[in-house]
């Protein structure tokens, strides 16, 4: 359903803006505390930046840099961070998601352990979001060779 | 405030598990089955430990990054939750096991992709019922919901439409329970469940109140599929793959009616119910027409599978029958057909499922004779099916007695009636199957071939040993009811009633 | 005090117009999921449906006069609760739309499978197919 796309001002165009709208989504990221941003926001920024790509250049372009294999171990690891971080406060001797007690790994003291918390949750957010965005898009926007034959896959027999 | 890890490894361990399984899966596949069922069995160690120490100590809080609520979310176990945490727990790792077959007859490769799945839905009904956040409710309902629509969509052919189907109705449902949590943010600014009891009761009277109430109780009645808003059940059940209406069937609309009576009970205490019995009244007549709707479709049908869905609308109009009564007898009835009707429709989806994946065969007359070939798997349904019709000593038994005990307290009678006729119907419905299976000869219809039936034996042995758990849980779990509720129900209904 | 005008006590609709909208919106959506035949249509519709409401709870946040949540903006001073508006909803919003997004997602991978398989996106149509 995309297919390639030749003019020269979108791909020039797209070429200069797409590091800088990376670059933006890291920061709606991590400056989620301090103005409106956070993980969400951040991880469809980039998941955007990806589309943008795949729309102005050949569909595959994108896929290429993503494959889907990477997608699932992004999507997957971003989760894991997020709840890894919980688990690793509930190891330390708090609650499942206590950050203040991440300074006895960190050199900071209670308070500042919480909010270093929460950052590391937002950042496996946004990976998180940005994988399952390109997994959307990509999913409904490829051609399979498969199509026409018969493609739900549980043979209740 | 407990500081134990039980009340979050219960959610935290398939949790991470399903993050883990694609992983797991891509490097190696074999790998991905006894993952689950570790997972699985961590989950339902842990439910077993909390119900024990609710037993002792009485109701546990959890409170999430050390946050006392109103501000933090937390988790509550009190009777009701531990009672109703053991059973989807212990429900999930059965049919954990039972998937194993049923998957590797299906879809192989991607194997992976649907342990992951399995585990979501598994964690999102185990947070619904162990959360104690009205948000956070929501959040685990559509956890378990979004789970759903997916596992249901890889069956058969008619599977992604009722699928769709089952997605619109549900988007519906948790859209009118996020209202009734806006209307009662917007009045007493708090979504602690604890919380909200304790600020209510001045505002029953106020218009806010009410519109919460009508939209909870709606919106919990789709996802609960009570009549008249048990459209999508049949077709999403029906066209499900085995392992996935094994595992759903049982388990989301015990759920819902779980959460039912958090709302009706626990957040609107029970003065509230009884100050508005319209409500209760409108309660119990849907659910008089749910039990007597589901029983005469059911007796229409003839493939296997969609009788059963249909049974199951009937039995989701017992639980809410018992709610609607609204005396201890009646939501007691209920509580323990919460744990009865797990068992018996797990038991039934199991057959179901066995049968078809080992001979393809659906349809009522395409079963006859098959005692000669699987003998334990109908032997199993024998038991399930006179506990379903409520012949003691199992355990369908005794909950409809204590719902007819709670009918006849409430003085009503045309509940009482139905109750015992729609055990009547469901004899006829059983009865006229088992006579199929045990007293037909395969040779006696014409239209069927001989070969077919030659070279199929017992279903597997993971298919075998939780049908026989759930047959002998039914038998046993009846004979101990009467401990049951006097160890675990009686305190699990709260005061008031 | 309220005014009454033809019948209608004004007031009662002007001071209370965010939510007017809001259920105005959700039964454009409703009508959408049920009334019309295309299944794309319908999934817009739950998206518009569910839209209303992450609207409905962002306007019971709001306070007259006052500032985003975020402590820099408002006076020096200790922080008062009445210069800021309520981000509690905003919060729960923000878990109601990754919902959304996800149920969307899903919703188009469905319509993917059912447009394979029947070649068609008509409900009517699909239905005729499926007996």
């Amino acid at each position: 359903m995309i297919g390639p796309f030749e003019d020269v001002v979108i791909r020039t165009g797209c070429r200069v803006l797409i590091p800088f709208i990376q670059l933006y989504g890291l920061y709606v990221i991590a400056h989620g505390a301090d103005s409106p941003g956070g993980g969400f926001q951040g991880g469809v920024i980039l998941g955007a930046s990806f589309i943008l790509l795949s729309l102005a250049y050949d569909g595959d372009e994108a896929r290429k840099r993503v494959s889907e294999k990477r997608n699932v171990i992004l999507c997957s690891v971003g989760l894991l961070i997020y709840s890894g971080i919980g688990a690793i406060c509930l190891a330390l001797g708090g609650n499942y998601l206590n950050y203040s007690r991440l300074h006895h790994l960190l050199p900071v003291d209670p308070v500042y352990a919480r909010a270093l918390g929460i950052f590391g949750i937002e950042v496996g957010v946004g990976i998180t979001v940005m994988a399952v965005m390109l997994s959307i898009f990509f999913d409904l926007a490829s051609e399979h060779e498969d199509q026409g034959e018969r493609t739900s896959f549980g043979m209740d027999r | 405030m407990t500081t134990s890890p039980y009340p979050i490894l219960i959610i935290l361990v398939p949790l991470m598990t399903s993050f883990l399984i694609p992983l797991v899966g891509w490097w190696r596949r074999s790998l991905c089955y006894p993952l689950i069922l570790a997972a699985l069995t961590v989950s339902a160690f842990s439910s077993l430990i909390i119900l024990q120490m609710v037993m002792e100590q009485g109701t546990i809080h959890y409170h999430l990054g050390n946050w006392d609520p109103p501000w933090g979310i937390e988790y509550v176990f009190d009777h009701l939750n531990a009672f109703v945490a053991v059973i989807v727990s212990l429900t999930s790792l059965l049919i954990g096991i039972s998937s194993k077959s049923l998957v590797e007859r299906s879809f192989s490769k991607k194997a992976a992709f649907f342990y992951c799945l399995f585990l979501l839905q598994a964690t999102g009904l185990l947070g619904i019922v162990v959360t104690g956040d009205a948000f956070n409710l929501y959040v685990f309902l559509e956890i378990a919901s979004l789970a759903g629509y997916t596992l249901i969509a890889i069956g058969d052919d008619g599977a992604p439409f009722a699928s769709f189907n089952y997605m619109l109705y549900g988007t519906v449902g948790a859209c009118f329970y996020l209202l009734g949590v806006g209307y009662l943010y917007i009045v007493t600014g708090s979504l602690n469940m604890a919380d909200l009891a304790k600020l209510l009761p001045p505002l029953y009277q106020s218009k806010p109140v009410l519109i919460a109430f009508a939209f909870f109780i709606v919106g919990v009645a789709i996802k609960m599929a009570l009549f008249p808003l048990h459209v999508w059940l049949p077709d999403a059940y029906t066209y499900a793959p085995s392992a996935v209406s094994a595992l759903i069937a049982p388990l989301t609309t015990k759920v819902g009616v779980y959460v039912a009576i958090r709302i009706m009970y626990t957040i609107f205490t029970p003065s509230f119910v009884k100050e508005f019995s319209s409500a209760t009244t409108l309660l119990s007549w849907v659910s008089i027409f749910a039990i007597l709707f589901g029983c005469i479709w059911a007796l229409a049908q003839t493939d296997l599978k969609r009788m059963f869905a249909y049974v199951l609308v009937a039995e989701i109009g017992y639980l809410a029958l018992g709610i609607g009564l609204a005396n201890r007898n009646g939501l007691t009835g209920t509580v323990l057909h919460i744990m009865n009707d797990t068992m018996m429709m797990a038991s039934l989806f199991l057959v179901a499922g066995a049968v078809v994946t080992k001979t393809g065969f659906r349809r009522i007359d395409q079963w006859s004779g098959l005692h000669k070939k699987m003998p334990l798997t109908m032997a199993v349904f024998v038991v399930t099916a006179l506990s379903v019709i409520g012949i003691p000593p199992m355990c369908g038994f005794f909950s409809k007695w204590y719902l007819l005990l709670g009918a006849i307290n409430a003085r009503q009678w045309v509940a009482a009636a139905v109750l015992l006729g729609s055990s009547l119907v469901n004899a006829i419905l059983f009865f006229r199957v088992i006579e199929v299976i045990y007293f037909r000869r395969p040779a006696e219809f014409p239209n069927q071939d001989r070969v077919q039936h030659e070279g199929f034996e017992e279903a597997p042995w993971s298919l075998l040993i939780p049908m026989l758990l759930f047959a002998a849980g039914i038998v046993s779990l009846g004979l101990l009811s009467g401990k049951i509720v006097s160890g675990i129900i009686q305190f699990a209904i709260p005061e008031g009633l | 005090m309220k005014i009454k005008e033809k019948g209608l006590p004004l007031e009662w609709i002007v001071s209370k117009y965010n939510y007017w909208i809001y259920i105005f919106l959700m039964m454009i959506g409703f009508y959408a999921m049920i009334g019309k035949k295309n299944l794309v249509k319908k999934v817009i519709g739950m998206n518009i449906f569910q839209t209303s409401i992450i609207l409905y709870f962002i306007s019971i946040g709001s306070k007259k006069g006052s500032t985003i949540p975020i402590a820099e903006h408002a006076a020096g001073g200790p922080i008062q609760a009445i210069q800021y508006i309520n981000p509690v909803p905003h919060v729960l919003m923000l878990t109601a739309i990754v919902v959304m997004v996800s149920t969307f997602g899903v919703a188009m991978a469905l319509l993917i499978m059912i447009y394979r398989r029947y070649q068609t996106i008509e409900e009517d149509e699909i239905l005729r197919l499926r007996r």
